[in-house]
């Protein structure tokens, strides 16, 4: 595969060629891919896949070097630019900011089960905590105390704290990291469910902390939630010169956000190419090896979590200002499903394919179910609403998506290689079932 | 212990400084952390008393045990659903190694079916004893036949091509189906929880011992599980079945190379699981008269704390872990509020993980050494 080649290049080639296919259609795209499930599923599709690959590397020969550099940039500026094609107020740019916030979650989420390899299913605690770092930072919920820096002037009178958000966002950060250290700690000792279980059991206490923070008063007589009810009248970001932050003007929340993706994005595939992000990768395909090499298992483990935790408390932030009331009830378990199938289905471990399954499965969520298809299962002449089910519908799409193409959508480099080279060498490990299958697939040259 | 454990032994090497500390907080940490709860309450009540009632105004205090007592006979007969639910856990995972993350929602369709279940048979609150009796027992087969039927199309769908693939993907799968069901349960009977009839009159008191009363739910839900676990386990050690269950979970390859058909092995180990789960279902719904789609969720997420708790790939383990975070459960449904029973339980199952991986009957795995 010539495309592999072109990779090594540039830094942000893992995504790009696979952005590149995305016209081809799905079936294409599922069975273009060899994997030891759909090898053994569908044999007959070989001969298809093999021209899919040739054109797919004419198409590699054609472009010039730099191409997948060009075409990140040329998303960039249209990621800039979007918001004058649609009105200030529409339902489109409402579920785009969404997106882009739920992008910025799946990218720190990748970080933990992508690179480290320790799956994370409590990601919603740092939602929560950096949601309620808004609340306790960004609003009159502390109403005895009067802190008031670089906020907007109605923001200045108001009691309470009032940070800039910014700050709000570095509190979070900060405050979600260390969280993630914390629940880390415990997962150290130990490998694979098991630590899926701990997370879980640490986001769900953090779930239950949010609801009945109400009962739990601080030192000053307030609680340490506000449990169902909400912590409500947070403000809005405030930065003079792009313009007002309301809910009729939604461009300055899009370039906000779009400004945090690019930066955890940056920092993203800075960290994925150096020593730290290397070390992650080791651990993840090895972790006997990796500690043998000298690699710090502690440490590298558990800055996994804390950086992972930073970025996922920012968006959560984002999420309390954007949604003007941080509510326990906003804190379940299904949210972390929900982070965990973007990041599945846009591809383990690929930072292009974190952003592609939060930017979807954001719009699947807040676009194509609520206002395409919502009323389609009554169309069929069936008494619910699609929106009754999205997580049976998330549910579905991961089983497909595991079974189907367990790569994701825009594989990692790595990963892609893994499969592929893993199918061509090992004749020993293989499936004895369906040796013929896997012959078919594992020819490459 | 060989008969109901499916995990294999592999050697502690365990030389580390601190290591005597390490040994003996691994072995006593978790048992110490586990007597807190009740020692402390059973000392409060007798040092502090406790309101048992009020009497023309007044607050009734009494210094005794009683109330402990009720908590535990609450609890186990509560773990007794836990029991049979993470019985599916820990079989699942001592022979795949999967956490079958849709055991839960297995358990809440056995709810489900049961309940729709006794509409077929036309068993109600007007059916005489020996129709609810025979009603209820023909509820109880079927049920565990739909859910063990259930569970093994889901093994066949979402597990069976996966089990080459790296581990996280079936354990995707398993949450992925877990959704699944769940939104199957709320199409089936809305989001909000259903009250059910209470068939057996399950808050009866049938006799006191030490004061505690002990009512038919209580005895309903042990005269469930005692039975089925007892059967369970002579079915694994004593037949032919049970020992290519054993020796599938000692080593899939070895087995195969004995002749044992593993992929049907695999699938019968899922049908006892999901068998026992719609028992627990049907229990469940008698024992709570209450039945909604998130039961599952939340059942799951308190069983597997047991299995893992009583050490995960043993089915005395499993056992035992039920009733044990049956009794937590109650102490802290009793004492701290219901509102705080969760984090009480996960609160635990996060100690386990720090102080005793292995759980207290199991043997190091892999996984957690």
């Amino acid at each position: 595969m010539s495309s592999v080649g072109d990779d090594k290049q540039t830094p942000v080639g893992d995504g790009v060629p696979g952005a590149g296919d995305a016209p081809v259609p799905a079936a294409g795209q599922a069975a273009s891919t060899g994997t030891e499930a759909g090898a053994a599923r569908d044999g007959g599709f070989a001969e298809l896949r093999a021209q899919l690959r040739e054109w797919r590397a004419a198409i590699d020969r054609v472009l010039p070097p730099w191409w997948s550099r060009g075409l990140a940039i040329a998303l960039i500026v249209i990621g800039i630019v979007l918001p004058f094609f649609f009105s200030v107020d529409s339902g489109f740019m409402n579920a785009t900011i969404i997106a882009v916030a739920y992008a910025v979650m799946a990218l720190g989420l990748n970080i933990v089960v992508g690179f480290a390899g320790l799956l994370d299913l409590g990601y919603v605690a740092f939602y929560a905590l950096g949601a309620y770092s808004l609340g306790w930072f960004g609003s009159g919920f502390f109403y005895k105390a009067h802190i008031h820096v670089l906020v907007s002037p109605v923001a200045g009178t108001l009691p309470g704290i009032h940070l800039n958000f910014l700050l709000v966002l570095l509190a979070a950060a900060l405050i979600c990291a260390f969280a993630g250290m914390i629940i880390g700690l415990p997962t150290l000792r130990l490998r694979g469910d098991y630590i899926a279980i701990v997370t879980l059991a640490f986001g769900e206490i953090i779930g239950v902390v949010a609801v009945n923070g109400q009962s739990v008063h601080l030192s000053g007589g307030e609680t340490l939630t506000a449990g169902n009810l909400g912590i409500s009248a947070v403000d809005p970001p405030y930065f003079p010169g792009i313009g007002l932050f309301n809910e009729l003007n939604l461009r300055p929340w899009y370039w906000l956000i779009l400004g945090v993706m690019l930066l955890v994005l940056f920092v993203n595939l800075r960290l994925r190419d150096s020593r730290l992000g290397r070390a992650w990768i080791a651990l993840r395909e090895d972790e006997v090896a990796a500690v043998s090499m000298g690699i710090p298992v502690v440490r590298t483990k558990l800055m996994a979590y804390s950086i992972g935790a930073a970025f996922g408390g920012m968006s959560g932030a984002f999420f309390g200002t954007y949604f003007t009331v941080v509510n326990a009830e906003q804190f379940q378990f299904g949210f972390s499903i929900f982070i965990l199938a973007m990041v599945i289905i846009g591809g383990l471990g690929s930072i292009w394919g974190a952003v592609a399954g939060g930017l979807l499965l954001g719009y699947i969520n807040y676009y194509l179910i609520p206002d395409v298809l919502n009323s389609l299962p009554s169309k069929l002449g069936l008494n619910f609403q699609l929106t009754e089910i999205e997580f049976g519908i998330y549910g579905f799409l991961l089983v497909m998506m595991m079974i189907l193409r367990p790569q994701g959508l825009i594989p990692e480099r790595r990963r892609r290689l893994e499969l592929t080279a893993k199918v061509s060498v090992s004749s020993t490990d293989a499936e004895l079932a369906e040796p013929s299958s896997f012959r078919t697939t594992g020819v490459e040259e | 212990m060989e008969a109901g454990s499916l995990t294999p032994r592999t050697p502690v090497i365990a030389v580390r400084p601190l290591a005597a500390i390490r040994r003996y907080v691994g072995r006593w940490g978790l048992i110490v952390a586990l007597a807190i709860l009740p020692i402390y309450y059973g000392v409060r009540d007798l040092t502090h008393g406790y309101a048992a009632g009020v009497v023309a105004g007044h607050p009734v205090i009494h210094h005794d045990l009683t109330q402990l007592g009720f908590n535990f006979a609450v609890g186990i007969s509560n773990g007794a659903i836990w029991a049979l639910i993470a019985i599916g856990y820990t079989l699942v995972y001592g022979i795949i190694e999967l956490i079958n993350f849709a055991h839960g929602d297995v358990f809440m369709i056995g709810s489900f079916t049961a309940v729709g279940l006794w509409g077929t048979f036309g068993i109600g609150l007007s059916t005489g004893t020996a129709g609810v009796i025979g009603g209820l027992l023909g509820t109880l087969v079927v049920t565990m036949i739909v859910c063990g039927v259930l569970n093994v199309l889901i093994e066949r769908v979402a597990y069976r091509p996966l089990r080459s693939a790296p581990k996280l993907a079936p354990l995707i799968t398993a949450v992925g189906f877990s959704f699944i069901l769940q939104n199957v349960g709320l199409l089936w009977r809305g989001g909000s929880p259903q009250s059910v009839n209470d068939l057996t009159r399950q808050g009866d008191t049938v006799f006191h011992i030490f004061g505690v009363p002990i009512v038919r739910g209580y005895l309903m839900a042990l005269a469930v599980m005692i039975p089925l676990v007892f059967l369970l386990g002579r079915f694994i050690s004593a037949t032919r079945m049970g020992r290519a269950m054993r020796a599938t979970a000692q080593d899939p390859e070895a087995a195969r190379l004995m002749g044992i058909n593993v992929n049907l092995t695999i699938s019968l180990t899922f049908l006892l699981g999901g068998a026992l789960a719609g028992a627990a279902g049907l229990v469940y719904a008698l024992y709570n008269t209450n039945i909604w789609y998130f039961q599952g969720f939340k059942a799951g997420l308190i069983a597997f704390t047991a299995a893992v708790m009583g050490g995960i790939g043993n089915v005395r383990g499993a056992v035992l872990g039920g009733l044990i975070i049956g009794v937590i459960q109650a102490l802290a449904d009793s004492r701290m509020g219901p509102q705080w029973t969760e984090a009480v339980v996960f609160g635990y199952l996060i100690m386990i993980m720090v102080l005793r991986p292995r759980g207290l009957l199991g043997e190091e795995t892999r996984e957690a050494g």
